[in-house]
Parts: structure tokens; sequence; C-alpha cells
């Protein structure tokens, strides 16, 4: 069994054990087997104290309004998938970072911190683990600001419940860039209480003691007092004031931005005990299985179950009734099948007879898409940036030359494919399921079964992999759907890979087309970019076409280049299936676009390409994304977060300089470099290439350059870095989805290749850029995606004079 | 009715013959940390041991593996080698979401097992069965090294 729901267990035991916070630990239901191990005594460790009242930030659910205008409209968009007319945009001033997102964060020490009496400190950890050291890194830091010992801190997962503990839509790459202080706010209150209360105890100044390793000491009396000896006199005092805290200075961390692999789950993980959300066991749990339009708006026509009725251990055959238009975060509909296990459920569902109606999308198919994207990026189309006269300056260019790029469809293919369990008693929902936005899927599990919000309950347990599928709760639904439709029994709905591959919220496809024009004497003068791709808006609000500007200013708008006349347009058009976020989202056909064209110019006029990028790139300046586009800046202040080209620049000299940019390389071997600014961090990478005689591709070695800011845990943006290569390379070299007849033609991995282990890079040197934590925090999860492909894509121009322009490569340099 | 040998455990289970052990496992015996990807071996999430092979038991009928003994990664840190796989994991911090890693450390464990020095071209070959969406192989690669380098393996 696990710690993490061992623990919840516990508390949930019993759910008044109070300590520094009485309820900060969150209750929980039975996680387990009957056969689990007995409960050890974490509750009776712990004092029985009130807790003082938290109170909560109202705030809107409104990141895509901050988009701006769609379909005339100002849009409020909730994880739930609500769409709201919002109101007249400006009414309110406008907030950015955590303070920008629903419900804000919070840093009451009484909800995140309890300490028993035992010594034992329980960190709640409130945003979802889906492998980027989250729910290790957070509460790193309340310890570290609370003078914890790590081995005696325990961490607990928080419920669905923003009101509470903050925002918990956990993708955007910002858990830490915007919960860092809050929860160093949290760890310094509780130390300062556990201060106070010591100080009192020996009727010394509080100035005389100090907290030390999980104790309390008075140094001139040499008395101390452990954390769990102080826990109840100190629960009984006021939180400090925010004027009154005293943050530790970077040279007192313990933990933060140190060296070392610290993980909460990692033992867990390697002895198979961790709970996932395919792994909810509860007493009479049901299985189900759900077959789902294959195309989008698709609904069933007559189906007909008796076969699959008589499958031993199938239940009940139920219908869903077909998902809304626009799509949002609603089930699809379709057949389920319910069963005593997961495989009678399967082998239910091949049994059913299905006629489907397939709707308006029945004729999507990705060879005619494409040449609708290329045609409409081969007219002029609306201007969303345009400085000076692009068009003008094109035309009296000495040189000029254009390039379109092609990206198609992918799918996010977690691991762990969808699945959740639900179960409905006394008028109650409790739901488990390994989502990204716990109370988004509240909201949105409230809203179908017409209950209110306070009636459920969203457990969060670990993600097998998120890349922005989980952020959308739609199989949670379909959960609580089949429960209801079980009289409340708990049912667990598990996604095949063929359901997860075939009914994703998949990434856009794109043409990117680009043009340059250059002067005389080979100067840049012009920059035309034309960028055509459905929109994440039409999965909230029907017919939506045209990239919003939350889209465009991942790297089409924001593109800092020493070039006056430069405009990027947005073509309008349709989607056919459902689009959603995937890691890095519109940064990966942008920065693809981008960083190859800016190679291509730089050989057209013969010159390096790293030398070439760094001259467009300019001299250091900080610029306002305001100047560029209409400000968005991944939701934050763009004074706090200017672009930086310095620092843009830097990552570029410092990735060239540590691959050896320049050396000679072995014949069939070449080296290319791209850079992006994406979630507010600056990354650049450089790819070694060795392209075979038989066109096949190996990478031997991969730098990347790594500024976000000051580092909280250092090895887990290596590692996050390292995936995100290797998730580049996967969609470089690899993976697509299309579309024939509305469905998508791959359904499982030997169609939808990813990459393994022979292909991965043989070395990845991530170099983290150093800073003082004095500079704002960056993202983590996923800038290193988007510049893999196009860095690749440059080395093997170099090696082999071959320009790739459509992903993925395949067997494009073979033959 | 099937009789497993699952850890070292003989037990009857109540099971259609067809039924593929992944599930048998998960669902019937409640043992959740082998888990499911694909269905169609492709992707070795599911990977157990069976007569110390590494095995898909997502295709693998549980009728087949009736007489055989079955190790899942609960009981794989009874072994001396799984046990240094596992050190050698959480030393290199080899894990991100952790969800494809009991088939990588089932898999790396026969590996190691059958080949106590593996080359990089044995890596590839033993572990291209085995997808990770995080991207940790370059981690994986290094931390069979590691635990081969023990010299546990006889």
């Amino acid at each position: 069994m696990s710690e993490f729901s061992r623990l919840m267990r516990h508390v949930s035991a019993a759910p008044a054990a109070g300590l520094l916070g009485a309820s900060a630990a969150p209750a929980a239901g039975p996680l387990e087997p009957a056969s689990a191990a007995p409960a050890t005594s974490l509750p009776e460790a712990c004092a029985d104290l009130p807790m003082h009242g938290a109170p909560a930030r109202p705030a809107r659910r409104d990141w895509l309004k901050a988009a701006g205008a769609l379909t005339g409209l100002a849009l409020a968009v909730g994880a739930s998938g609500v769409v709201r007319r919002a109101e007249a945009a400006g009414q309110e001033e406008k907030k950015y970072g955590g303070d920008g997102m629903p419900h804000g964060t919070v840093d009451d020490p009484q909800v995140f911190v309890s300490i028993g009496k035992d010594g034992i400190v329980t960190i709640v950890a409130h945003r979802a683990e889906m492998g980027t050291g989250v729910r290790t890194g957070l509460p790193m830091v309340v310890a570290d600001e609370l003078e914890a010992d790590w081995d005696r801190v325990r961490v607990v997962q928080a419920p669905g419940d923003e009101p509470r503990y903050g925002n918990q839509d956990t993708d955007g790459s910002r858990s830490t860039r915007h919960f860092f202080q809050p929860m160093r706010r949290v760890g310094a209150a509780a130390r300062g209480m556990l201060e106070a209360a010591a100080a009192r105890q020996w009727g010394v100044p509080v100035a005389e003691v100090a907290a030390r390793n999980h104790e309390v000491v008075h140094e001139k009396s040499g008395r101390k007092l452990g954390y769990g000896e102080l826990a109840e006199a100190a629960a009984a005092l006021p939180v400090p004031a925010g004027d009154a805290l005293r943050l530790k200075t970077p040279e007192q961390f313990r933990y933060i931005g140190k060296q070392g692999t610290r993980s909460v789950d990692i033992q867990d993980i390697v002895a198979g005990r961790t709970h996932f959300g395919i792994d909810t066991r509860l007493d009479g749990m049901l299985y189900a299985s759900v077959a789902r339009p294959a195309v989008l708006g698709g609904k069933v026509k007559a189906y007909k179950a008796e076969a699959a009725l008589k499958v031993p251990g199938v239940v009940k055959v139920v219908e869903l009734p077909a998902g809304p238009t626009p799509p949002v975060f609603a089930p699809l509909g379709g057949v389920a099948v319910i069963a005593r296990d997961t495989w009678a459920a399967l082998k239910g569902r091949q049994a059913l007879e299905i006629e489907w109606d397939d709707g308006p999308n029945a004729g999507y198919d990705s060879v005619a898409f494409r040449k609708t994207l290329s045609e409409g990026a081969s007219k002029p189309a609306k201007a969303v940036r345009d400085d000076g006269d692009a068009m003008k300056a094109l035309e009296g260019a000495a040189r000029r030359i254009q390039a379109e790029y092609y990206l198609p469809h992918l799918a996010h293919a977690t691991m762990e494919p969808p699945a959740a369990t639900a179960r409905i008693a006394d008028g109650k929902c409790e739901v488990w399921a390994c989502v990204q936005s716990p109370y988004g899927t509240r909201e949105n599990v409230a809203k179908h079964l017409g209950m209110d919000i306070a009636a459920v309950t969203v457990h969060q347990t670990l993600l097998g992999g998120g890349f922005g599928r989980k952020s959308k709760s739609d199989f949670a639904v379909e959960a609580a759907l089949l429960s209801r439709a079980m009289d409340g029994q708990p049912v667990k709905v598990t996604w095949s890979r063929e359901d997860d591959i075939t009914n994703d919220y998949f990434h856009t496809v794109s043409v990117e087309r680009l043009e340059a024009g250059f002067d005389a004497q080979g100067k840049a003068v012009a920059w035309l970019h034309r960028t055509a791709a459905p929109t994440i808006g039409s999965t909230f609000v029907a017919d939506a076409q045209g990239q919003q500007p939350f889209e465009l200013g991942m790297s089409a708008l924001n593109i800092p280049f020493a070039i006056d006349n430069f405009r990027v347009e947005s073509v309008p058009v349709p989607a056919h299936t459902r689009i959603g976020w995937f890691r890095s989202v519109s940064n990966i056909p942008h920065v693809f676009a981008v960083q190859s064209f800016v190679a291509e110019m730089a050989h057209e006029l013969g010159r390096d390409p790293r030398d070439y990028l760094l001259e467009l790139i300019g001299p250091p300046r900080r610029i306002s994304p305001a100047d560029l586009s209409d400000g968005w800046n991944y939701g934050e202040s763009p004074a706090v977060y200017p672009l930086d080209t310095g620092r843009m620049r830097h990552v570029v000299e410092l990735a060239t300089r540590e691959a050896g940019w320049g050396r000679k390389l072995a014949p069939g071997r070449g080296l290319g470099v791209a850079v992006c600014y994406n979630f507010v961090t600056y990354i650049a990478t450089v790819v070694e290439v060795e392209v075979g005689k038989d066109g096949g591709i190996a990478v031997p070695q991969v730098h990347v350059a790594v500024d976000c800011g000051p580092q909280v845990h250092p090895d887990r943006v290596r590692a996050q870095t390292e995936g995100a290569c290797i998730m580049g390379l996967s969609l470089a070299v690899r993976s697509e989805i299309s579309f024939s007849k509305g469905r998508t033609e791959q359904t499982n991995f030997h169609q939808y290749e990813v990459a393994r282990m022979p292909e991965a890079p043989r070395e990845i040197h991530v170099h983290l850029v150093e800073h003082g934590f004095d500079v704002p925090l960056g993202g983590v999860g996923e800038p290193a995606v988007p510049p893999f492909a196009p860095a690749l894509c440059n080395a093997i121009f170099a090696a082999t004079g071959k320009r790739i322009r459509s992903l993925p490569i395949r067997d494009q340099l073979k033959a | 009715m099937v009789n497993l040998t699952i850890n070292g455990k003989s037990q009857d289970v109540d099971a259609p013959d067809d039924m593929p052990l992944l599930w048998v496992i998960r669902d019937r015996l409640g043992m959740t940390g082998t888990k499911f990807g694909c269905g169609m071996a492709l992707c070795g999430a599911c990977t157990v041991h069976m007569d110390g092979q590494p095995i898909r038991s997502c295709i693998t009928p549980v009728a087949s593996a009736a007489g055989r003994k079955i190790t899942t990664i609960e009981a794989v840190g009874e072994d001396e080698v799984g046990r240094a796989v596992q050190q050698a994991w959480t030393e290199i911090g080899v894990p991100q979401c952790g969800y494809c890693q009991s088939g990588q450390i089932m898999s790396a464990t026969a590996l190691i097992k059958s080949n106590p020095q593996p080359t990089d071209e044995d890596i590839d070959a033993a572990m291209s069965g085995n997808i990770c969406r995080c991207g940790t192989y370059p981690r994986i690669r290094a931390a069979i090294k590691q635990a081969a380098g023990q010299g546990v393996a006889k």
C-alpha cells in the first residue's frame, strides 16, 4: 500500500485529527483492497485542536477570457469546459500569475501544514503529480522554510477544493512558478508559530530562539523543544501576518535549489505500490468499457446488446447520451458495458452491435485538410501583428525566400490511459481520477449529475502522464454517469489504448508559411508568417476559427527579431475533431517553423546558422510582450516577465558552446540549433545527428541550455528537460495522427509510434543557467519540447543538405 | 479454475481460460503494480516474469500461466538483482510519472539476470518493447548499467 493512500486513509479515520491546522489533511475514502495492511498510528499521534478560519480568495475561472475575443465575444472558459459570456473586458484590474487564476493562491499554514505530537509534519500537496515532481517540490519548499527534517515529513494529496487550497489547474508549467512564494510563506508562518510557542514556554523574547532542523533552540540557555512537543501550543497562536513573516535568505535554504533525486513517491513506484487513476479498487466495484463515436459529433443510431449481455461477467449495457456541440469537456456518449472485471467489459463491448450516425465530420480527411490549410496560408489573411509594412518591404526586397511547414495532429498517449472511478451514495458523489484539474473535475461532474458542487468530492490520484490530456475530465463524468446508472454502485471506467488514441483532445494540425525579404546587403527587411491551424477555442465555441491570442502568443507573435517590417497573419480554418492543449501547445508548430526558417535564411545568405540566429535576436534588450502582441504572456505580467533578448542570446551561446559548435564532424553528422521563449523560460537546444547511409537517424548527443530563472528542484528540471527532448524526438521522427472518413487512422502504438529506447539520444546534457532567487521563476514542464524538432531538422540539413519541412520525418531521408 | 503461482504463492483463481493474466492479477487478485498500457504487447507496461522470462501479461491467457512461476513488480525486490535494479532506479531518479516503471524494472531485471553485463546494444534490444512517454530512457540506460555494475547477477 502506498504511503500516499495510507496517510490519506489514516486521516480519514480521524477527520478531526488536528495539528497545527486541524483539517490540513484532506479526508478520503478507502483507496485500497480489503487485504491492505492495517493502518498505523498517525491519527493517534495528533493533537486535537481547532483550526483558524482561512479566508478564501474568490477569483474567476477566466484564462481564456484573458486570451481575448474569439468570435467577437469575450469568453470565460473553465476547466469544466463551461463557457460563459464574460463581463465586458476591463471591468476588473488585470491580475497576473497565480492571482490571475481561478481561486488564486492560498498561503495559510493552517490549510497546508499539520504537526503530530510525534513530530511528524504532514504537508498537503494540492497540485496534480503527473511526473514533474511537483508533489515533492512544493512540499519541499514548505519544509525548507519550516526548518523541517525531510525524513519526518509526510505528504498528503488534496482533493479538488480550490476555495480552500487555491488554484489546482495543473497545466501551463506554472505550479512552482505560482506557488513557490505562497508555499514559502506557509512554511515561514508555521515556523514563526513554533518559535513563538517555544519563546512563550521559556519566557524569553522570540528573537532569542530559532527553529533549526525540526526543533526550536534557545542558544543562550541551551534549551531545545521538538516540533512535536510544540505543535499543540503553536496551533493556538495566531498565524503571523504577511509583513511579520521572516522568509529565509537563499543561503539558508536546506532543500530548495539543492541537488538530489528526492521524491516522495519513488519508493512506491519502484515497488509497484502507487495509486494511479486506473488502480482504484472499492468494495462492490464494477468495471466499464465504453464504445464511443469514432467521429466527432457522431451518435448511436441503434444498437443491440443481446450478445454483449451473454458474455460471462457482463452486468448491464447502458447508452450514454451523445455529447454536445461544442464538445467542451463532456463525455462523447456511446454505449457502455458494465461488468464484473475489465476483461468481461472489454469482451462485452466487442460483442455490441452498434449502428452509428457519423454526423457532420464524417468527411474529415487529413490529406484533403492539408490542402485546405495550405491554400489558406497562400492567401492574405488577417494580420495579428503588423510592424512597418511587410508586404511593401517584400515587394521591394532584393531577395526573397519562402517555405511552408506542416505538422500533423498528435495524440497525448499518456502511458496510463484515462481512467476514473465514481460512486454515489446518500446524495453524494465521490470520484477518484487521474485528472490535472481536480476542482474543475468536481465542477464538471456536479454539472452533469445536476448536483450541488458541495455534494461532489474528487480524490486526486497520481497521473500516469498528463501532457494536457487529463486537464479534460470527460472520463470522470463518464464514471459518475455510469455509477448513477447502477444506482450508485462504484464503477470504474478504463479507456483502452484504442479509446485513448481514437478519442483524444488532439494537438492541432497546422501549416505554417513563412516568407522573408532581404535588401541588397543581405539584411533581413521583411518577415511574413501565415499560420493556419484549428484552434483550441473550437472545443469551447462551436465553429470557432482562427487561433486565439494565447495560441498566437506562443512563438508566432512574440518573436523578438530585429526586422523592421514584421507581419503575422492568422488564417481561419475549421476544426473537425476535439482540439486540446498538448505539452507546449502552439509553440510546437510555431517554433518548428520559425526556427527552421531562420536556418533557411542563414543558408540563403551563406551564413552560419548560430551566428545568424544571434544576429536576428539582436542586442540584449527587454521587450514588453505588449509591444509584440496583445500582451498575452503566459498569464504573467509583461513588466515582471519582459521578453529578455539577452537571456535568449545567452542560452543560444551556452548550448552551442557546450555542444562544440563549429567543430569538425564525421561525414553524415551535423549540428543544429533552435531557441524559443515559452512558458516564460528561455531554452536553446543543440542536436547532433548522425544520418546513416540508409537514411536512419541517430542522435549521439543533445545539449540544452535552460534559463527558467532559479531552480527549486534542479534534478527534476533536468529530468523534465530530458523527457521533453524525447517527446520532441517522438513528434519529430515518428508520431502522426491522421484522419480518414472522420476517424483516426491510428489506434494503438503499432500505428501511433513514439520514441523507444534504441532511438533515444545517447546523451542529453542539460545546462541550467544560474540565477539568484530575486529573478522570477519560469516554467519547466513544457518548454524544452518545441526546440527539439527544428534543432534536429537543422542538424539533418547540416549533415545531408536535405531540408525537412513536414513532420514526422519517418522515411523522408530514405531512398 | 486455474492454479497460479504468483510471487511464490499458489492459488486457485476462477477466471475464463482466455482472460489475460494482466486482468487476473489486477482485477481478481487486486495487485495493481502491473499496469495496463496497450493490450497488444506493444508498450511493455504489463511486463511480468514467467519462469524468469519477461512476458507481456496483457496478451498472455491465464490458462497458459498455469503451473508456471509468475513474478510481479510487488515481489521483484525479493530477488537480489531486482533489488539492485530498484536501488539504481532510486539513486538515479529514473521515474517521472512512474506508470511504465513497473514494466521497465521487470524487463531490466530479466535482462541483467540473463546477461549480467549488458552492452548498449543489449539494452536497446531488451528494452525496446517498453515505452516511456515521459522519456526516461537515458536514465533507464544509466540505471541498468549501474545495477549491472553491482555484479549481483550470477
